[in-house]
């Protein structure tokens, strides 16, 4: 598990699995354009020009103009930075909360376990889009706060993957016998226990960034997420409704970028799953 | 007996904590929750007799046992907009939603099994391949989009379906089905993608068992074999999974209500929000959250009943 995850050649074994390989490059691709996006863009993603508004794809504009005039690939660009944040900050936070709870709950079992765990089942009970519309909806609807939502509905099932994990550690040998040795809990759990739930943690949290990047996408479509002028492929989609019958590729293009990074994502996480938790 | 009693009392603390948490929104809501719903221009006396109905004067504590107190006997609060009250508006856009949700079922179903035993039982053929990436690309296909792309295609350039809007089924039969087909296709498509993938890998493990081994020694077709013998079986845990898909629609149905203006439960809490009608949204997230429960519930003990060794069992 932990030594899978040390190994040297998971990344050239991720990259000779054409499946895998092709996530890698789409989150590549991902990450390039939000981290050099206001390189390349040809144009400020908010600069407005009223003598080309829904103009077609061009040699001017690759991907098109929105109503106001703006570079349909300048906002893309500028996109994949809020998606990008808002996925690695959201499932971060989760993972940050999560997996000390599911440590705990699996190394200390009985009590603890069940009362950590009932708390879990209740935002598990919630559906995750409902959950995070009226975390949204209380706390207004922010980058920060959508970050929140996301980050409380990922939660639960980090802490339950962890759980699992550290129940199945907790009972081997080795515990056992640095228990003996009377090593503290504190110190069991962080370099025993920790270290080998961590690979399933990962995997969960590599498929968790593209259902995040989808979450966003929703709250932003139903105005409830970032907000305008911050562009996101959520609010670019929302804002293509209105003209499409006029200007398909405003709905083409952000969806396409969307529907290809949760695909490189879901590639990625399922190529991870094969290497590192062969059993599943 | 004692399974199916201890299954069904073990929502009991769950459905009480989605009680806590519905409560929790309203008081999650920073500053004033009256200046949050009302603006800052409110009416004063307007304002005065929604700080008493809340009793927000009161501690935490207090507020949610009266809260609760009255939601036990039914009463989730009045609309602030409409006065009306919440539990009639949210069983109003129950029916939308459950309408859809079935036609949502049928669709991902008749998707979902035959291109999952296909894929299965013609494993590692081109077939078997297409079905993989296209339940993969399903997985990763963002719902509205696809709402999007649908409404562009099959309503204003083929002018098939309507776009929007929703007419009772009973009312005129013809143009409810031609109203539910955009929205229930698109939550169909979400669904089907991973019952495909389920499908498929139940298929596997149930044909590479003995019976199957000695139903086709016997020389019984293998198209037999398949659809009557092997799907059988692997229907057992594509029925779990549908049901917890259909869990998950409730969260599915709100971002595909809004496109389509369909009057359920998701356009209801989206509405309700903008609108900041509090109690209403209350209500509709609880409401959805309890409907998601009991659906999950109904799963395991369906399961139980497919499965004649869990049936032993309770």
């Amino acid at each position: 598990m932990s030594s899978a995850a040390a190994s040297p050649s998971l990344l050239r074994r991720l990259i000779e699995d054409s499946r895998s390989a092709m996530g890698m490059a789409l989150v590549a691709i991902l990450v390039a354009a939000a981290i050099f996006g206001p390189m390349l863009s040809p144009y400020g993603p908010d600069t407005a020009d009223f003598l080309a508004t829904l103009a077609p794809p061009s040699s001017a504009h690759l991907l098109g103009t929105d109503d106001l005039g703006r570079d349909v690939l300048s906002r893309i660009l500028a996109g994949a930075r809020v998606s990008l944040l808002v996925a690695v900050a959201s499932v971060g936070c989760a993972l940050v909360v999560g997996v000390p709870i599911g440590l705990v709950a699996g190394y200390r079992g009985k009590r603890t376990d069940a009362v950590l765990m009932r708390c879990m089942d209740v935002l598990l009970a919630f559906p995750g889009i409902l959950l995070a519309l009226g975390i949204a909806a209380a706390l207004g609807a922010s980058l920060v706060n959508t970050i929140i939502a996301i980050a409380v509905i990922n939660t639960p099932t980090i802490a339950r993957v962890a759980r699992a994990q550290a129940m199945l550690v907790s009972r081997l040998d080795y515990v056992k016998a640095n228990r003996a040795l009377g090593f503290g809990d504190m110190t069991i759990m962080l370099r025993c226990v920790l270290p080998n739930t961590l690979s399933p943690v990962l995997v969960q949290a590599s498929l968790m960034l593209a259902s995040s990047i989808i979450t966003e996408s929703y709250l932003s479509f139903l105005g409830l997420g970032v907000q305008p002028p911050t562009p996101t492929w959520g609010n670019m989609l929302k804002d293509a409704i209105s003209f499409i019958d006029q200007a398909t590729w405003l709905a083409w293009f952000p969806g396409a970028a969307i529907f290809l990074t949760v695909l490189g994502f879901n590639l990625f996480g399922d190529g991870l799953r094969d290497r590192l938790d062969p059993r599943d | 007996m004692k399974m199916l009693l201890s299954r069904i009392l073990s929502i009991i603390p769950v459905l009480f904590g989605l009680c806590v948490l519905s409560f929790m929104l309203l008081a999650m809501i920073p500053g004033d929750p009256v200046t949050a719903m009302l603006g800052l221009d409110a009416d004063p006396q307007a304002a005065a007799a929604l700080r008493t109905k809340f009793a927000l004067g009161q501690p935490l504590p207090i507020r949610f046992i009266s809260w609760f107190g009255h939601l036990l006997t039914g009463d989730l609060g009045r609309s602030i907009q409409t006065g009306r009250p919440v539990l009639n508006m949210v069983l109003t856009a129950l029916i939308p939603t459950m309408e859809l949700g079935l036609v949502a079922l049928i669709v991902s179903l008749l998707i979902a099994i035959p291109a999952g035993v296909i894929s299965a039982s013609k494993r590692n053929s081109i077939a078997d391949y297409s079905v993989s990436l296209i339940s993969l690309a399903g997985l990763s296909l963002p719902s509205f989009w696809l709402a999007i792309l649908l409404i562009l295609f099959l309503s204003i350039r083929l002018q098939i379906f309507p776009s929007s809007g929703y007419v009772p089924f009973l009312e005129d039969p013809v143009a409810a089905i031609q109203h539910i087909a955009l929205p229930g296709i698109t939550l169909g498509v979400a669904m089907a993608a991973a019952t495909m993938r389920m499908t498929r890998a139940a298929m596997l493990d149930v044909l590479n068992t003995d019976y199957i081994r000695t139903a086709r020694a016997k020389g019984l077709p293998r198209r037999g074999v398949i659809w009557r013998h092997a799907l059988r079986n692997a229907l057992i845990p594509v029925t779990t999974l549908v049901g917890l898909q259909l869990g998950q629609l409730m969260g599915g149905v709100v971002v595909t209500e809004t496109v389509f203006a369909w009057p359920g439960i998701g356009k209801l809490t989206v509405d309700a929000i903008f609108a900041r009608d509090f109690p209403v949204v209350q209500g509709a997230i609880l409401a959805s959250a309890v409907l998601f429960v009991v659906i999950n519930l109904i799963t395991d003990l369906l399961y139980a009943t497919l499965d004649p060794r869990l049936r032993r069992r309770l």
